[in-house]
């Protein structure tokens, strides 16, 4: 099994709703739009000729920049068998940060969930337990979003015109 | 207690009638419980001796080490790696440094990934060592902890002498390491392998076949290979359930495709298993080194001028100069200051890399957008994974035995809670 068979038999089944296909460093990468994770998720699962039945990670990540789509979930997938990982990237705008849960397909996503609520405030609907998991209950922020500077904003000495460019 | 003192005691304490006419017994095993080798909250529902529902809390110790890597150079986050599994510092370490040595698309000679593997299976000793004796320790012996601590002591006395620190070692740097191994390293870990083996027979010895350890372990917490899958196991723990997945062979990274090893798996997944699956790991480990010395031997007789390199040299942007050259040649000092102060940018790209941790698949997911700290990094911890099937495997269990389910999966607090 290689890339290229995985990519023919995805767009195979979901036509032009995949996008966005790279390999980078050899790791099959492509987009599904948000709605759709899970029903790609089960496929992948449940298809035979595919048997991604093991979720290697699950995160998110806050791109501020891109209007409408800020926070993306990263799954990352791999067969077992015939030994070959995916990665499955979905999409969602900050103001309605709704993900369908990937927890009744695998049960491993029910922590890395519970961990991108934590720090990116993704909602993930269906999910049975969507509580923060290592920051303090008492916390009303998400404190992986690019928003929150690491230290004190006003410090100046880390940017990049104190090191010749920027 | 007499009546009276009852109702006085009673009097102050306001219980719902509803925990007064519970059944069964609330305990708050943790965060800092003495049986727990760590941070861990677990607050159980138990019936005399059996756990009926167990909640853990985790995040005690969390430091926000993905935050933190969003504002450091490359370089300075391999000290947040130290703090991960703290009992396998140099695994992590290596594990980021390959991970970044992919991103910049680095070749790395034949022999530092021979010196690396060297550390890095020493590393997996010292963690299966830790793990073994402490389970060991939680069923009541604790002999085999103070025998086999002395080789974890040696192991440790290896890594200062690669890098000057023991438990959180910050060593090598991206393409290899900071110094070539010394002459001393070879002795000593020459010592360790000749002394090491006929101790861990012995240890093997007291615990394998030892009745009373059968006894305890044998079906304590126990899960199946199915669930162990579906709930993102790696490492001991998913081979003792009878799954031979370990990212060595599957993922070969520096150069382990070139050794001769097994993989252990167990049946039933129990704490026996996951005993027996680390102690012959340990053995695999003990013959990897011994194969890597002998390929850096060879090495050393075909190529003469090899014995130098310790480090990729298309890496030297990242390769602090020798410090006799920072303090007296101009070229050497501005590279030196180039790097302390972080002024190396890396590519922009996407990359996932894992190593086998002593847990399991160690996973660094990088994305970089060309400057000189990371986009976003995110470690896959093994720990933070599987510990989430905790309650599944110790419910309708004895407590005793859930201690040592505990102690058995080796949960290490510092990569749980990043």
């Amino acid at each position: 099994m290689t890339n290229e068979t995985i990519q023919n038999k995805l767009t195979e089944k979901f036509g032009e709703k995949l996008t966005e296909w790279e390999s980078p460093y050899g790791l099959l990468s492509f987009r599904a739009p948000a709605q759709m994770n899970v029903e790609v998720l089960e496929y992948l699962f449940n298809e035979p000729t595919m048997r991604f039945q093991f979720m290697t990670d699950l995160t998110g990540v806050h791109f501020p920049d891109r209007k409408g789509e800020e926070l993306s979930v990263v799954y990352h997938l791999h067969n077992l068998v015939d030994n070959i990982r995916l990665r499955l990237k979905i999409y969602v705008p900050v103001t309605q940060p709704d993900v369908n849960t990937a927890s009744k397909l695998f049960s491993a996503a029910n922590w890395m969930e519970r961990e991108t609520y934590d720090f990116f405030g993704i909602n993930f609907v269906g999910h049975p337990n969507l509580i923060r998991i290592l920051n303090v209950d008492e916390m009303d922020y998400f404190p992986m979003r690019k928003e929150y500077e690491m230290e004190d904003p006003t410090r100046r000495d880390k940017d990049d015109e104190m090191f010749g460019r920027g | 207690m007499s009546s009276e003192l009852q109702t006085q005691s009673q009097h102050h304490i306001k219980l719902s009638e509803e925990s007064l006419q519970k059944q069964t017994t609330t305990l708050n095993l943790g965060p800092t419980h003495p049986a727990t080798h760590g941070v861990f909250q677990n607050i159980m529902e138990i019936d005399g001796e059996r756990v009926l529902e167990t909640v853990p809390t985790i995040g005690y110790i969390h430091r926000a080490f993905e935050k933190i890597a969003e504002r450091r150079p490359y370089y300075q986050i391999t000290t947040l790696t130290d703090r991960l599994n703290y009992c396998s510092a140099p695994i992590n370490n290596m594990g980021w440094h390959m991970t970044i040595e992919k991103l910049l698309g680095l070749k790395i000679p034949k022999r530092v990934d021979y010196m690396r593997v060297i550390v890095m299976e020493l590393a997996r000793i010292a963690d299966h060592l830790v793990c073994n004796s402490v389970v060991a320790v939680d069923t009541g012996a604790l002999t085999g902890f103070t025998y086999v601590f002395q080789y974890r002591e040696k192991i440790y006395e290896i890594f200062e002498e690669v890098c000057g620190s023991r438990l959180t070692t910050n060593m090598g740097r991206v393409g290899g390491f900071e110094r070539n191994f010394t002459d001393a390293l070879f002795i000593k870990l020459n010592d360790f392998l000749n002394t090491f083996p006929p101790v861990m027979k012995e240890f093997e010895t007291l615990l394998n076949r030892n009745r009373i350890f059968i006894d305890r372990c044998i079906g304590a917490g126990p899960i199946s290979a199915e669930r162990a899958l579906n709930y993102g196991f790696t490492g001991p723990n998913l081979r003792a359930t009878g799954v031979d997945y370990d990212v060595r062979v599957a993922m070969p990274y520096s150069s382990y495709e070139d050794f001769d090893f097994k993989i252990p798996t167990g049946t039933v997944g129990d704490v026996y298993d996951r005993y027996m699956v680390r102690n012959d790991e340990i053995w695999e480990s003990v013959s990897i080194i011994k194969q890597a010395l002998e390929k850096i031997k060879k090495i050393e007789n075909d190529f003469p001028e090899q014995k130098n390199i310790f480090y990729a040299p298309e890496a030297d942007k990242f390769h602090l100069p020798p410090k006799e050259d920072v303090y007296t040649k101009m070229e050497a000092l501005i590279y030196h200051f180039k790097i302390i102060m972080g002024e190396i940018d890396a590519p922009a790209g996407e990359v996932y890399h894992s190593v086998e941790g002593g847990n399991g698949e160690l996973g660094f997911y990088l994305i970089s957008d060309g400057g000189r700290t990371p986009y976003r990094l995110h470690f896959r911890r093994p720990c933070f994974i599987y510990y989430q099937a905790y309650p599944e495997m110790v419910e309708g269990g004895l407590l005793s035995d859930a201690v040592i389910a505990l102690s058995s999966l080796n949960v290490i607090a510092g990569e749980l809670d990043a």
